[in-house]
């Protein structure tokens, strides 16, 4: 019937300016369903603005965003969002916390704690269901955020720099845990870092910004397979083709 | 667990020791030299507080009175409660609101409640409503202004994550503001229990034939010394238990919060 499949995300002359100031420049690209595409860019050329765009925190200038063909609206559609800094409730405990999002879109209770459990638990954090945010540590919390937005089977999952306050050793745990999650649920997935390796590591595509004003250099199609071994031979040059793009604007 | 109970049970004996060794002084002070024409010494303070609680003082014995101190702090507090938390809420809600309200509580604040008895007087009388009044003007705006800055200062990455998983406004205060909210709300009724309570004696000055603070004041009035420091002692100890019983709430309602646990 249809002879070509609609995309996820259609991102149709996004533009956002703050006063004078252009920021987002013209913006065109889709997003395939279940695809994992990172973007990446240099620092401060408005990464986080183009996210914050992207789910209404920000209103655009001109432009338009359509998850499954029609207009952005968190309310309306399963998005979830997670940010550098942890935004696990503090006066829940973990297992409440990776509840919340079901609970709000009002999923019965039973089924919202079977749903919480497997997300704790592909997340390893299980034993730590009754601890409260202040009682765990840092990386446990990014894992609490994750299992949440995880929980609420998004259709479009958006990590703007999740693990950028990680050390390098959490950092590629927390990853090789997102992929697996990622190939479990089949989540569209938008990841936002200024690490390329990361880009390299987790994007099935890589979307490179220019610097302010932003707009789309290219988008690279990554062609390793998962699990990729960031040592390999082709995956340090397709780190360093990445790199390149990023300092010749 | 070892280590929790050797370190808090050596606080206590810290504690105890101090206790004895103030005791000590004022024992040695007032037996030896002419502080004691002035101030009783504390055998005696001790001897009639307890005795207080069979005999009565005035027409009333101790029970009595800190019962019915209780209840001249207690019901204008829970009133201020009410309203302070409400108001605060909404100041911190509403900006045109706090634009409107926040002077006013400002300005009230550093007004001592005593300040107040002569208005209060005229407004109430002598009846127990002025004695009310001074002692909602003792806790309201330290409830109100904690309550606000408890909304005002809501994690903002927690309100974006609750916007992108759907939640409405009303979800969002319900779920996210009210609990993050909490621990200020449980600052501000601490302080302001406190206060109140240390505003009882303000409030018993006008004309009243009973309480902790009428004690006090009926005491100084017929040179009473002992009286007094037994007012004192009722107000001391009466406090403590208010503000522990405070405390313990808030390990109860907000065990995930630092203070609490």
């Amino acid at each position: 019937m249809q002879e070509k499949k609609q995309a996820k995300v259609q991102v149709q002359n996004l533009t956002k300016k703050f006063g004078d100031l252009l920021v987002l420049d013209n913006l065109n690209f889709e997003v395939q369903e279940g695809e994992f595409l990172c973007i990446v860019g240099p620092t401060g050329c408005g990464k986080t603005t183009f996210l914050n765009t992207l789910t209404k925190l920000y209103v655009p200038t001109a432009g338009e965003i359509l998850v499954n063909g029609i207009p952005v609206d968190p309310k309306k559609q399963n998005i979830s969002y997670i940010f550098q800094e942890y935004s696990a409730y503090p006066w829940l405990t973990v297992k409440e916390n990776v509840m919340w999002g079901l609970k709000i879109k009002k999923v019965p209770l039973k089924e919202a704690e079977e749903s919480a459990m497997e997300m704790l638990d592909i997340v390893g954090l299980t034993k730590f269901q009754d601890y409260y945010p202040g009682q765990i540590s840092v990386s446990m919390l990014q894992r609490v955020v994750i299992a949440r937005a995880f929980a609420t089977r998004p259709e479009l999952l958006l990590m703007d720099e999740p693990y950028g306050q990680l050390d390098i050793d959490l950092r590629f745990r927390l990853e090789d845990e997102l992929l697996k999650l990622w190939e479990r649920t089949k989540t569209t997935v938008l990841f936002i870092t200024h690490n390329i390796e990361e880009a390299v590591y987790l994007g099935q595509n890589i979307m490179v910004l220019t610097n302010k004003p932003t707009s789309i250099k290219t988008v690279i199609q990554n062609p390793l397979p998962l699990p990729r071994d960031v040592m390999a031979q082709d995956f340090v040059e397709l780190r360093e083709h990445v790199t390149e793009l990023i300092k010749w604007w | 667990m070892a280590t929790f109970w050797n370190k808090n049970g050596r606080k206590f004996a810290y504690g105890a020791c101090g206790l004895l060794l103030f005791g000590l002084i004022w024992f040695l002070a007032t037996n030896g030299t002419e502080l004691g024409k002035i101030l009783p010494d504390p055998v005696t303070v001790l001897r009639k507080f307890f005795v207080s609680f069979a005999e009565p003082i005035g027409t009333k014995t101790m029970v009595f009175h800190i019962l019915t101190s209780l209840r001249r702090m207690l019901l204008p507090y829970l009133v201020a409660c009410a309203a302070g938390i409400l108001l605060g809420v909404v100041m911190g809600w509403y900006k045109p609101l706090e634009a409107i309200v926040k002077p006013y509580i400002e300005l009230i604040r550093p007004i001592p409640p005593i300040a107040w008895i002569p208005l209060s007087i005229a407004w109430f009388g002598f009846a127990e409503m002025s004695k009310y009044f001074l002692i909602f003007l003792a806790c309201f705006p330290t409830i109100t202004i904690n309550t606000y800055s408890g909304v005002r200062s809501v994690d903002e990455t927690i309100v974006r994550a609750a916007k992108m998983l759907g939640a409405r406004d009303s979800q969002l205060f319900t779920t996210i503001v009210m609990p993050s909210t909490v621990p200020y709300i449980f600052a501000g009724l601490q302080v302001a229990i406190g206060s109140s309570w240390a505003t009882i004696v303000a409030a018993e000055m006008i004309r009243s034939s009973e309480g902790v603070g009428w004690l006090i004041i009926s005491g100084q009035e017929t040179s009473n010394m002992p009286q007094v420091l037994v007012g004192i002692v009722a107000i001391a100890l009466t406090g403590l238990v208010l503000v522990s019983f405070m405390r313990l709430l808030e390990t109860k309602l907000c065990a995930w919060n630092e203070r609490g646990q």
